[in-house]
Order: C-alpha cells, then structure tokens, then sequence
C-alpha cells in the first residue's frame, strides 16, 4: 500500500519507536554498557573498564554456573520434547479436530495460574515429609530425597515448558498435509517409520521452535532452580540474584546477565538456522 | 495403543495440572505443612490473608499495575498491529523487532536491566517503573491478537470510506475500530493477567511498592506457609476469569467469522 508518511501515519509508529527506546532498548543497551562500570566506595562509577568481566571470567564458580545451567536447560529442552512427542502424536492424529482444540484451550491455563505459586506447590509435593512422600508413606515406601537436587530443577523447569512444548508440537503435526501421511501409509509404512521418515523431517521447524522455547525458558527462569533445587550448584540467573540483591555488585551481575544473551544469542541463531535450512533448499 | 496413549496424555495433562490442584486443596487443609492423607479443613489461611494489611496493599498494587499496563500494552499494540497491515516501509522489520523482541530475552536479564535503567533515570521503585516494564513485556501478546484480527478485514472497507470522503481519522474511527473491537478487548483481559502473574521484573523494580506476586515470593522465601496456597487460588481465580473472558471473545470472533 500507500507509504506516504503524514501525521496519521506518524501517529501510530511515533508512540511505539519512543516507548519502546525508553523502556526496552535503552534498558538493554544500558545493562551491557554497564558490565563496563566499576563500584568504587560502594558507588557505581560510569566509565569504560574491563574490570568486572576480568574477574567473572576468572572465576571458577561463574563457569561452572554456566557449564551447570547449559546442561539443566538443554535436559529440560530435550525432556520436554521426548516427552511431550507422543501426546501430541496422538492429540495430533488420533483425536478429533474438537478434542484437539478443546485440550490446546485447556492447556492454555497454566500460563495464566502464577509459575511461583506451582513451584511453591511442587516444593510441598516433593518435600521430605510432603505430599508424594505421604503418598508412598501408604505404601510403606521412601521417603526419597526429590527437593534440592537435579531432579527437584527439572520438575519445575518442565513445569514451565512442557504445556508450551506439547501445544507447539500438537499445532505443528496437525498442520502437515494429511496427504504426505495417508501416502506413507498406503505404500505400507509401519506408525513408527511414518513418524521417522514423513513426520519429523515435515515438522521439523516447529519441533526445533519448540524446543528452542523449552530452552530459554528454562536458561533464564530462577525459581525452580532456586526452590526446588536448592541453589546447589547455582544456575546463571541465581549468580545475577545474588550479585544484585545481596552485593550491590550490578556491573558483575551485568557480565553474567551479558553472557547469558550472548548465549542465548548463538544458540537461538543456530536453532533457527537449522529449523529453517531444509525449507529453502527444497 | 490408542487406550496407552490416552493413559500417557492423561499423565502428561495430569503432570501439568498436579501443582494447580494441590495447591488450591492445600489452601483449604488446617496441617501447618502439608502433607497427605488430608486432614481437617479450614478457611484459616483465608482469613489470616484477608487480615494482612500487607496483602490487600500488595492487591492494590496489582490491580492499579495491571490495569493501567492493559490499557498501554493494548494501545501500543494496536499501533503495531495498524502499522504492520497497513503500511511497508524501509525498517519495517526492525520497525516490528523492537516490539515483538522482549519475550525472546529472559525475564531475569530484563529485570537487571529495568533495575538499573530506572535507577539511574531517577524512576526507581514507583508503581510507574512496574507499568512500564510491565507494557513492554505485554505489548507483543496485545499486537498478536490485535493483528491476527486485521489479517481478517476485508482491505478494501477502509478504501472505500475513504472513497466516500471519510479522513483517514475517521475510516479508522468508524470501520478499523469496530471491527477490532473484539481482539482489543480480548488484549485488554490477557495482557492485565499476564502482568497480574509477572514477578521477577516487579521484585527487582517494585523497591516498597510491591505486587502481589512479589508479596508471595517474600513469603515463599521465609518459610513453608500455606498462605500461599490460598494466595495462588485467589489469583489463580482472578487471572482464569480474564482469561476465560479473552478466551470466550476470542471464541465467539471466530464463530462469527465461520458463519
């Protein structure tokens, strides 16, 4: 259409580009200029040094953070999607085009039910003396040892990703072209090589979408970590708590917090880069 | 295997589900931690909330926060959403980036950033500060609904007021408006829950002025307090009826566009 740029026009991009530089870009640009700052008698100093990176970057703790937070993200990316595959296989082919839509609308719901008060929940479900623990405590089982481990993490990181994951993969399989799968059939493909050979490689962008989701999700969510595994070891965004809340060291946690989008930066560029490839080459 | 697999997404939707139930059982059970079986039960932990001067200030904060950041996050989106379907320009992309990008970066990066953002533009710890990060943070679900409604506007309604003389203010007033009138209302509902739940950016720019979810992550931090599961229930209650209402506005725009 028309590009003509009047008052009218302006009017509805004006008020974006402003608000947008205030609130969002500049925040960002600040956050990264500021793991250049310096605290000198416990005030920030605005300046151009290298100082808090060389000593995060020297640290032992800050990298196995890193190293520690990396792994329990990308197993919560990889669970979810295992996990949530055949669910939505089945919500995708076996169930009518109603049940589908009435299931995603239920799964809408955890989105809007607060991630800390279910955290909070699964605390007291995993808890030495908690509800699971009572459960098997009928049975003359446990009690096992669930919080403050990896296992008590990835509870809630799944928490998080896992309605988001199985929406994403149930959308994406019932978009592929039902001819594609009655074909695999009729040339006597057994479920699994049809998954194999039709389904996975036709969905691909929207399952590496959805495990790209899964993982920044969980790389950046601090309260499963936190709660539910005990801070031990700390992830990323625990190490940006820290050093915000308890040591007033904000150029610190600005390094971690710079890190943390570079990472996510590559990682999501890559993912996308790989989800989209086939695509353009066919 | 059609019977496993039922019993598999049952589990799925069942895991999912587990933390919601149990919390909003537990908000009604007297044990002091809970645990099962059961025991007896009680609106104790209701009345200790309602009794909480802090709870209600935490709620009124909540409620000022996200009403104000619904009507924001909604106009904005609608400028996005306008701009998108009727314009192309040179830096469109970027144009439409700068809006749609914030729910790509983690929370907690952005709260680091709103933190000192504001600190150092003399904004810090006001209800204000939490508005605005908070519109930031909703403005893309607002121009999701809000342009998946133009993408259904037949293109030539607006040519046509404009061929029989209406400016474009008033084409927009009298065609783009009520047409949009469902998804913006629906915009207003989801963006006012989703910054009705939000806490990590509201701890870190909240200072005094705190919501409530920041009140329950200060609880949650001291002990284990089965107040919060009464909390949780009642926002659980009030984010679902937002919810459902988008849901139900969303729903019926869509019936009516298939008949």
């Amino acid at each position: 259409m028309r590009s003509r740029l009047n008052l009218y026009a302006l009017t509805f991009r004006l008020p974006i580009i402003v608000w947008q530089a205030l609130f969002f870009i500049g925040p960002l640009i600040f956050v990264v200029a500021m793991s250049f700052f310096v605290v000198k008698n416990y005030r920030m100093v605005e300046t151009f040094e290298l100082e808090s990176w060389a000593k995060m970057v020297s640290r032992d703790y800050v990298w196995s953070a890193y190293r520690y937070t990396l792994l329990m993200a990308g197993s919560a990316a990889a669970l979810a999607t295992l996990l949530a595959f055949p669910a939505a296989w089945f919500l995708a082919f076996r169930c009518s085009a109603r049940t589908r839509q009435l299931v995603i609308l239920f799964l809408i719901i955890p989105f809007f039910t607060s991630y800390l008060v279910r955290t909070f929940s699964w605390y007291t479900i995993l808890a030495e003396a908690g509800v699971l623990n009572g459960a098997f405590g009928l049975f003359g089982l446990g009690p096992y040892k669930m919080l403050n481990t990896a296992f008590g993490t990835l509870t809630g990181y799944l928490t998080l990703v896992l309605p988001l994951v199985l929406i994403l993969q149930t959308v994406t399989m019932a978009n592929i072209d039902d001819r594609l799968i009655q074909a695999a059939r009729n040339l006597g493909c057994s479920p699994a090589r049809t998954i194999r050979t039709v389904i996975l490689p036709a969905g691909k962008t929207g399952f590496v979408i959805a495990a790209l989701f899964a993982f920044i999700l969980s790389f950046g969510d601090f309260v499963a970590p936190f709660y539910l595994g005990g801070s031990n070891p700390p992830t990323m965004p625990i190490l940006i708590i820290d050093t915000t809340k308890a040591g007033q060291q904000w150029p610190r946690a600005a390094v971690v917090a710079v890190m943390m989008m570079l990472t996510l930066f590559v990682i999501a560029f890559s993912a996308i880069m790989y989800a989209y490839r086939k695509r353009a080459s066919r | 295997m059609t019977l496993f697999l039922r019993a598999y997404l049952a589990l799925i939707v069942g895991f999912i589900f587990l933390p919601i139930v149990v919390s909003m059982a537990f908000s009604f059970n007297d044990a002091r931690f809970p645990t099962l079986p059961l025991s007896g039960f009680t609106t104790i932990w209701y009345e200790t909330i309602f009794a909480d001067p802090d709870f209600w200030r935490a709620a009124k904060n909540s409620l000022i926060v996200s009403g104000c950041t619904c009507v924001i996050a909604t106009f904005l989106g609608f400028c996005t959403a306008y701009t998108d379907y009727r314009y192309s320009f040179r830096g469109k992309s970027l144009f439409l980036a700068i809006i749609l990008l914030p729910p790509t970066i983690p929370l907690i990066i952005i709260a680091l950033a709103m933190l000192a953002w504001f600190s150092r533009v003399g904004m810090s710890g006001q209800v204000v500060s939490i508005i605005a990060a908070h519109t930031v943070l909703t403005a893309p679900f607002a121009m999701a609904i809000i342009r998946l409604r133009l993408s259904q506007i037949d293109e030539s309604l607006e040519a046509a007021a404009w061929n029989l003389g209406a400016s474009e203010w008033r084409a927009m007033r009298e065609v783009i408006l009520p047409f949009c009138k469902p998804a913006i209302l629906s915009s207003l509902f989801l963006t006012a829950a989703v910054s009705f739940d939000e806490f990590t950016v509201s701890w870190f720019v909240s200072g005094l002025n705190k919501t409530l979810p920041v009140h329950v992550l200060e609880i949650v931090q001291g002990t284990i307090d089965p107040q919060v599961n009464a909390i949780g229930t009642l926002v659980f209650g009030v984010s679902i009826t937002l919810v459902v209402i988008s849901q139900l506005l969303i729903f019926f725009r869509l019936q009516k566009a298939a008949s």
